[in-house]
């Protein structure tokens, strides 16, 4: 029986707009267990994004509960949640969100300058071993603009990776990418993921999600479907399948 | 969070910035370093006019005629002849505060030598004059006791006096100058003194015994001013309070009559001379601290940009953990350390500064501590004062909202 990480019930979200009150999410039950690879699927204005920040502990639901890792996120106050943040997620964006004029290294140490546990040593070496990972160990003194758009994703990845996270939340993330650029990426994540790393993916491409285990569709702020991912494709494969690069 | 990892945050911040980290400094720099050059320009002429005008002696007091009554009339103060030699008499028996006193008698007019002329004064005084004056003797000698018994028609002169009368050549001494038909042989020459601090010239002068003067150039048995030399520079008020009782005294004036005299002194007029200089400074410094304030409110207009350019990175910052109270922290000491490290090159430049000026007046370098450390506190608490909105402008930022910004 695999670890619980994400458990949520009953969760609604209500925006208040002078007169209006905009439901955004009306009641959902989600469950994500350890080594998953979850698609959150939906069209703009589904809900997926209110989700995606109530389960990075950016936003508090208006009712309901949420637990991760076991911790309950109603009761926490804002500096708890940032520690929850700090600790427990990594965040990766459609527009990477790297600090501009900052080496791949430091970018990669930022969370961790946060927890003042980790002693100066220990982050250099924990950012050094996460860009290992993402296959950036070379680049790790370049500036974001000196990297592509696909290097600079992949720097967004190992800082989300830095802080050892029990579960790694993607907006969008291959959506500024070009289609080779994107399967690199998947790769990367499906990677990361068959090394037990769980992830939730936010998407509206159904052809992104098939890369991942379960989808889940949003519409109008319910779970309207739930499904795990029968023809699930191979990153690595599909790379081989696209045509040579163009040299120019 | 521990505050190292917030400064290196911040030092981070700035160093991807210099340029305008240094245009947003410079405000400060301007502001504090003008500061410290205006007030070490005012602490500096202040200075300069107390020692011209304690080089005449800071422990000198002078005794003036004032405005007499007779029968109702007030008289001027210029003509009065309330003054005679029995006061000098009287002064030196009643009044244990005064070191040294003389009287002193004037009169202007052309001094002749060949066929040079000039227009000078011949100072009638006693052989006390020239240390209360703070005057020496280059060359020469003064005049004896039995010289002024005998009204002997001898005199010094100041180098202003040879300059134009002999043209600077040769030692005068044993010459004669003529004064008003009379010949007064050169016995003695005074060092130069230069200008005191109305401007005057101290060398244009000659001195000559009292009697002479009096006999036989102003035919007159009064005397215009009596000066004096306090004990010490802490006596003067006494010495004035005994000067004042002792002519009182030998004026035979009554209680409730009015001084016939007045009696003033060498450090009253640097005081009043201070007190003007120190408003002087005020005021500049007043300026120069406007300045100051503009540059604060330089830095708080660049935090504000700084804050909304980099709306998306708080975002980020505030997703990865960090809380609203680091990122207020990360500002604040932005603006802390732009302020301070403007405020410390200001204050180097403001004393690179205030070297040139004191170096072209030839005052000798001005270095004001207190005011290097005021100039110091108040750039950190400029930085905290307008850094402070801006930062809380940031913490206070929604995460979700800032991260989306475009």
């Amino acid at each position: 029986m695999k670890k619980t990480i994400i458990e949520v019930k009953d969760l609604k979200k209500d925006f208040y707009m002078e007169e209006i009150t905009v439901h955004a999410l009306r009641g959902i039950n989600l469950e994500i267990k350890e080594g998953e690879f979850v698609a959150i699927m939906g069209t703009s204005g589904s809900g997926k994004s209110t989700m995606l920040n109530v389960l990075g502990c950016l936003d508090k639901p208006t009712s309901g509960s949420y637990m991760l890792d076991g911790i309950s996120m109603g009761e926490l106050s804002r500096n708890e949640l940032a520690g929850l943040r700090n600790r427990k997620l990594g965040f990766v964006f459609q527009s990477y969100n790297l600090l501009p004029r900052t080496t791949a290294l430091e970018n990669v140490e930022l969370p961790l300058f946060y927890n003042s546990e980790v002693k100066p040593k220990e982050r250099r070496e924990r950012a050094i071993a996460a860009l290992e990972a993402v296959g950036l160990a070379d680049r790790m003194h370049h500036m974001p603009n000196q990297m592509s758009g696909g290097q600079q994703q992949r720097v967004a990845i190992a800082r989300s990776l830095v802080n050892d996270p029990v579960v790694i939340l993607a907006d969008e993330a291959t959506g500024n990418l070009d289609t080779r650029t994107s399967y690199e990426i998947m790769a990367l994540l499906q990677d990361l993921n068959s090394k037990g790393k769980t992830i939730v993916f936010v998407t509206h491409e159904p052809d992104i999600a098939k890369f991942m285990t379960r989808e889940v569709v949003f519409r109008d702020g319910h779970i309207i479907r739930e499904d795990m991912v029968t023809e699930r494709y191979n990153a690595l494969e599909l790379l081989k399948g696209l045509p040579a690069e163009e040299l120019v | 969070m521990n505050y190292t990892n917030t400064i290196k945050i911040s030092v981070n911040a700035l160093k991807r910035n210099k340029f305008r980290a240094f245009l947003t400094m410079l405000g400060i720099i301007i502001g504090v370093a003008s500061v410290i050059v205006m007030l070490a320009i005012g602490e500096g002429s202040k200075k300069s006019i107390a020692n011209q005008m304690s080089s005449m002696g800071t422990n000198l007091i002078m005794v003036m005629p004032a405005s007499q009554q007779r029968g109702g009339v007030a008289m001027g103060n210029s003509n009065a002849q309330s003054m005679t030699l029995n006061d000098i008499a009287a002064i030196e028996k009643d009044c244990p505060a005064l070191s040294a006193v003389s009287p002193e008698v004037r009169s202007s007019g052309q001094a002749v030598v060949g066929n040079s002329n000039w227009p000078t004064s011949v100072y009638g005084v006693n052989n006390k004059y020239l240390g209360i004056r703070k005057y020496s003797i280059k060359s020469g000698r003064g005049f004896s006791e039995r010289e002024i018994q005998t009204y002997a028609k001898v005199c010094l002169v100041g180098q202003t006096i040879i300059e134009k009368l002999f043209e600077g050549k040769t030692d005068p001494i044993g010459q004669s100058v003529r004064f008003k038909g009379i010949p007064l042989l050169i016995i003695g020459v005074l060092t130069e003194k230069g200008e005191n601090g109305m401007g005057q010239d101290q060398d244009d002068l000659i001195i000559a015994p009292y009697t002479t003067v009096q006999k036989r150039i102003l035919a007159i048995t009064h005397i215009q001013s009596i000066y004096g030399s306090a004990v010490s520079e802490e006596k003067n008020s006494e010495a004035i309070s005994q000067v004042t009782n002792s002519l009182r005294k030998s004026h035979k004036l009554k209680d409730g009559e009015i001084d016939d005299f007045q009696v003033r002194s060498q450090a009253e007029m640097v005081q009043t001379f201070s007190s003007v200089m120190n408003m002087l400074t005020i005021l500049l410094g007043s300026i120069a601290g406007i300045s100051l304030l503009v540059g604060g409110i330089g830095i708080m207009n660049i935090m504000f940009v700084s804050v909304t350019e980099r709306t998306r990175e708080i975002g980020l910052r505030l997703s990865v953990g960090g809380r609203a109270h680091d990122i207020m922290m990360q500002f604040l000491i932005e603006s802390v350390l732009l302020s301070i490290f403007g405020g410390v090159i200001g204050i180097i430049f403001g004393m690179m500064v205030t070297y040139g000026v004191t170096s072209a007046l030839g005052w000798g370098m001005i270095i004001m501590p207190e005011v290097q450390a005021l100039g110091f506190l108040v750039c950190s608490a400029i930085g905290i004062f307008f850094g402070w909105y801006p930062a809380r402008k940031a913490s206070n930022l929604n995460p979700i909202d800032a991260l989306r910004y475009e």
